[in-house]
């Protein structure tokens, strides 16, 4: 191997490129730009302001930002509904105002102003509510309104009680416990705040309430359609806004005890500002609390900062805008763009060198003959996608079709079929349990079994999720084929964890290792992972040692061996290496052979672009999909080989018309069977030197009794 | 289709019609009980503020017209104004002062533009974080009073808010003539249609090769300027312009005038006669409310219902388009 290579091979080994596009498909990433901006900003203000990090300055900042926060959190739930609350400033001077009144002017009890406050916090909020939720307004502008209604309100009642507010102090304990109590230094408004905060991040995003507002802010005629009541949905968001905003009030009126004229003036900026630098989406269903609180503590760390630096108030309010502009600007293009980044940096490819393609046309075994060409077809059009085939002990054939079915052909001529079993998902591999239930792998949902009366079981859709993989790797993205040993454990392939059914052949263009072998013990009922990095592994077959098993890796073109048991357990060696094409299922022959499905043939150019993953990532980056190049997987045959790996017959369908590529094969009784995940057909052909007696069900698990 | 000319049966039914009589009650019940209100003075008064207040909205009406709005156009009046007459006042000639702020204007205009078009930021975002900038900006580094005196020694500047021509003030000409561009220029230019185009369905617009984008910025550039014009006359007939007008509710009473003058929020229909109206009723219940005495505040919420009813009227009489209207649409 050329240094260059081994560069180049080194070079996709260390660098993990796939990780950027994974971490892209989190949802947390949404959050991840505005904590590193805080800790930035943290880091500077540290530096610039001697004394920064002091006890007193932090226990100023945690009251603050409990009353800012709640605000935040209320404009949070708004704008994950798709609206918008602008009034927040003059409900706040309102609620601000009824708090102060009721415990300085009547003197009535704490939780009697508590409640009065969070009364008028929720009037204010249906007004909004029922504007915007049921007579339909636009939400910004009809706020705006109520922000000039609700402020006149205040305007009027406020002069006529400021002097009685001032005049007397309430004799509450608890009240000024609220304002300036501490536990263990925390300040008890804080501790207030992260309560009420944790509550609306459960209901948020663990509650049936929370997954509605989210879904009508995403997405409101789908959200319609799907039978949520919107017009409550929205309502109730903003008479929840006004509650949240009133108790920020208390919190405020408890620590200051006043109020002037300008209180809450230009809140809503403020607020709106934290909201959207904390990531919250405007146009709605993206968000988080926590996102809202960073953003929060984003906001108070600029604007005091910028006060201690006694920058003028109004340079302060230019900052502010910007800032807001800044961060609404981005987070439209982020929105917009993010899909767009994702589905240009997700292909990651890298290197995999394969050696010198044998040459089929030259070769007398692999030469192309026409020995499909007489087939019998079986269900023309009556299957879409038949990836794999099998027969049970009478001989019926069954197959899994694209429409989520298995679909059940009767022996002995196979001209009738019905409908064996509605699956939900594309069934890929089949397999027989001694019991002669029927087990598949089915691409998108994971294994599930099909007993003989035809009620579909679901077996597993999970495994242990690996400790460092970005991606959630514990669901089964494409389960693909499967065997069962002899003591009933069932092992699969999952070929990749990083695509999904429908756009499985991209994962070619990366040539990495992004499958895995599993097992599922029905000892203990729980799935595992037994190998991880494995080329796209495909088909399975359990060896007739009962204790190993040969499974393919379809893009390195080899099949590997792996002992699950005995006392070579957990060895794996390669079986066949450099196949001439890009090995399907593997299944055992009647001449204790195995038989290999090609789904396509290997090209030179193919293999060239596999060592060059630079290229590969170009392409992916800069041209559609539909120009890639693909590796061949439209013209393939199937092969036998003996036990012990030589390849001993080629079976070509010469016209290509009726089985140009084939993933699958079952021998049954002197008759092969082919399938192919594209075909809309089965084919059965005569196998001249078979066994005409073997059936591979007595094969596996013994005659029938 | 609305029929183009409202007959006496169609008035009562249409909203601008319903405006129209509700004006003229206004009008006529202020006359009858209020003694100050149907004198010549006051009358006069009353026009020529309105006439400020009506270009202005003349301004609101073409966003608004193209789906969008424009809520830092108060922001950019005082501040162009006061910044040009601070700088006439450190030397500059008042000429190339006035000069300056026109393109300070102008620029606001054209930045606001690239974000709504090129940024995608919302109109009413954007406008607002706008105002808020501009304001900042002025107050910190353009000038530092909140008053601005009109600078000593020019008295022509005098003439565009309190001269007459043909015994009408100069104010109320520039209204009417700035009607009658803004109606030519929405009826009967391609920039007119094609603003109905993309207020109707901003999409189809862009689809059939309405330039979407200069047409955005073309429009904030022209509420700006139109917002600089309208402070130049306030100026010239107050002798001063106060900056403190950015945080009075005047914006609201300008939304009021094109949203009571029937010019839908959505965007893709009203005319200048929607303005006109809007204008007038609007003029005569500030001017009553003022002289009964009402206070501010107070005539800050009567202002605030009635905007409130004006935009549900609005949203009922023109219901949002679930097939125009876009997520995220605030």
């Amino acid at each position: 191997m050329a240094v260059s290579d081994m560069l180049l091979r080194l070079r996709y080994r260390i660098v993990p490129d796939r990780l950027f596009g994974e971490l892209l498909t989190k949802s947390w990433i949404d959050n991840v730009i505005p904590v590193l901006v805080l800790a930035v900003t943290v880091l500077v203000m540290t530096v610039l302001i001697p004394g920064y990090l002091s006890t007193g300055n932090m226990a100023d900042l945690g009251r603050q930002v409990a009353e800012f926060g709640l605000i935040a959190i209320a404009l949070t739930i708004v704008i994950l509904s798709g609206g918008i609350d602008l009034s927040v400033g003059s409900v706040f001077a309102l609620t601000v105002l009824t708090a102060l009144v009721c415990m300085n002017v009547l003197g009535v009890p704490i939780g009697v102003a508590l409640a009065a406050t969070l009364g008028v916090g929720l009037v204010c909020g249906l007004l909004n509510g029922v504007l915007v939720g049921y007579l339909r307004l636009r939400a910004f502008i009809t706020t705006l309104v109520t922000l000039v209604i609700f402020r006149a309100i205040y305007d009027i009642v406020f002069p006529k009680l400021a002097s009685a507010i001032v005049a007397s102090m309430p004799s509450s304990f608890l009240w000024d416990y609220i304002g300036f109590g501490n536990v263990v230094g925390i300040p008890i408004s804080f501790l207030i705040f992260v309560a009420i905060a944790l509550v609306v991040h459960i209901v948020l995003s663990r509650m049936r309430p929370g997954w509605r507002l989210r879904a009508v802010g995403g997405a409101r005629r789908s959200a319609f359609n799907a039978g949520i009541n919107v017009k409550l949905t929205v309502c109730m968001a903003y008479a929840a806004s006004g509650v949240l905003t009133a108790m920020a009030a208390f919190l405020f009126s408890a620590r200051l005890g006043s109020t002037g004229a300008d209180t809450g003036i230009g809140l809503e900026i403020v607020i709106l500002t934290a909201v959207v630098l904390g990531g919250v989406s405007l146009g709605g269903g993206r968000g988080s609390v926590g996102g809202a609180i960073i953003g929060t503590v984003l906001v108070l760390i600029l604007s005091n900062s910028l006060i201690r630096m006694a920058v003028p108030g109004s340079l302060n309010q230019l900052i502010l805008g910007v800032v807001l502009v800044a961060a609404v600007l981005f987070d439209v293009k982020w929105v917009k763009n993010r899909g767009k980044i994702l589905s240009k940096v997700y292909v990651s490819p890298t290197y995999l060198a394969l050696k010198e393609r044998p040459r089929v046309a030259e070769d007398p075994v692999l030469a192309v003959n026409d020995r499909l060409g007489d087939a019998q077809q079986i269900g023309v059009g009556a299957v879409e996608g038949p990836e794999d085939v099998i027969l049970d002990r009478d001989g019926n054939l069954y197959t899994g079709t694209r429409h989520g079915n298995i679909v059940r052909f009767f022996a002995p001529d196979y001209n009738t079929h019905e409908i064996f079993a509605r699956v939900g998902g594309h069934p890929l591999g089949l397999a027989f349990t001694r019991d002669g239930d029927l087990v598949t792998c089915v691409g998108g949902m994971g294994v599930y079994r099909v007993t003989p009366d035809g009620t579909v079981h679901k077996v597993t859709d999970e495994t242990n999720r690996s400790a460092l993989s970005i991606i959630d790797d514990s669901r089964l993205r494409l389960p693909d084929d499967l065997d069962i040993a002899p003591d009933g454990r069932i092992f699969f392939s999952e070929a990749t964890i990083r695509y999904e059914m429908s756009e499985w052949a991209v994962d070619a263009l990366e040539g990495r290792g992004n499958g895995r072998l599993l097992c599922f013990d029905p000892k203990t009922g729980t799935t595992r992972t037994l190998l991880r990095g494995l080329v796209f592994p495909n088909g399975i077959t359990v060896c007739r040692d009962g204790q190993s098993l040969l499974f393919a890796e379809t893009w390195a073109c080899r099949i590997m061996r792996y002992w699950f048991d005995g006392p070579n357990k957990g060895k794996r060696e390669t079986f066949v290496d450099n196949l001439p094409g890009y090995p399907d299922n593997v299944n055992r022959a009647s001449n204790g052979g195995y038989w290999v499905a090609l789904l396509g043939m290997r090209t030179k150019t193919f293999d060239l672009a596999m060592r060059k993953p630079g290229f590969r990532r170009r392409m992916a980056k800069r041209i559609a999909a539909d120009e890639w190049l693909f590796p061949n997987i439209n013209r393939g045959c199937v092969i036998r080989m003996t036990a012990d790996g030589t390849i001993t017959d080629s079976y070509w369908d010469a016209d290509g018309e009726k089985h140009p590529s084939i993933t699958s094969m079952r021998e049954h009784k002197g008759y092969l069977f082919l399938g192919g995940v594209s075909n809309n057909r089965i084919g059965r052909v005569r196998i001249a030197d078979a066994d005409p007696d073997w059936t591979a069900p007595d094969d596996y698990w013994g005659d029938a009794e | 289709m609305r029929s183009l000319a409202p007959g006496p049966a169609s008035l009562v039914k249409s909203q601008e019609g319903i405006v129209f009589l509700l004006a003229l009650l206004a009008f006529l019940a202020f006359a009858l009980f209020l003694p100050a209100f149907f004198s010549a003075g006051n009358l006069l008064t009353l026009v020529r503020s309105v006439s400020i207040l009506g270009i202005l909205a003349l301004g609101m009406a073409l966003v608004v017209v193209g789906r969008g709005i424009d809520v830092s156009m108060v922001a950019t009046m005082v501040v162009s104004v006061s910044w040009a007459f601070a700088l006439s006042r450190s030397g500059y000639p008042l000429e190339v002062a006035l000069l300056i702020g026109a393109g300070f204007a102008l620029l606001t205009g054209i930045i606001i533009g690239f974000a709504v078009a090129v940024g995608e930021v919302p109109p009413i975002f954007a406008t607002l974080a706008a105002g808020s900038i501009i304001y900042g900006l002025g107050r910190t580094f353009f000038f530092t009073l909140e008053m601005q005196n009109v600078p000593p020694g020019e008295d022509w500047f005098a003439l565009i808010g309190q001269g007459r021509i043909l015994g009408i003030p100069v104010t109320v000409v520039a209204f009417a003539m700035l009607c009658f561009v803004a109606h030519i220029l929405l009826s009967r230019t391609r920039f007119g249609w094609q603003l109905y185009a993309m207020g109707n369905n901003p999409e189809a617009a862009k689809i059939t090769g309405v330039p979407f984008r200069p047409m955005v910025v073309a429009q904030y550039a022209i509420s700006a300027f139109v917002a600089f014009g309208a402070g130049l006359i306030l100026a010239s007939s107050a002798s001063a312009i106060n900056a403190r007008l950015y945080n009075s509710t005047f914006i609201y009473d300008i939304l009021l005038v094109v949203v009571l003058g029937g010019i839908g929020l959505n965007g893709g229909h009203g005319k200048i006669r929607n303005v006109i109206l809007g204008t007038m009723f609007v003029g005569i219940l500030l001017n009553g409310m003022t002289i009964m005495n009402i206070p501010f505040t107070v005539q800050n919420l009567v202002k605030g219902v009635v905007l409130l009813f004006a935009i549900i009227i609005d949203s009922l009489v023109n219901p949002r388009d679930e097939q125009t209207s876009q997520q995220g649409d605030l």
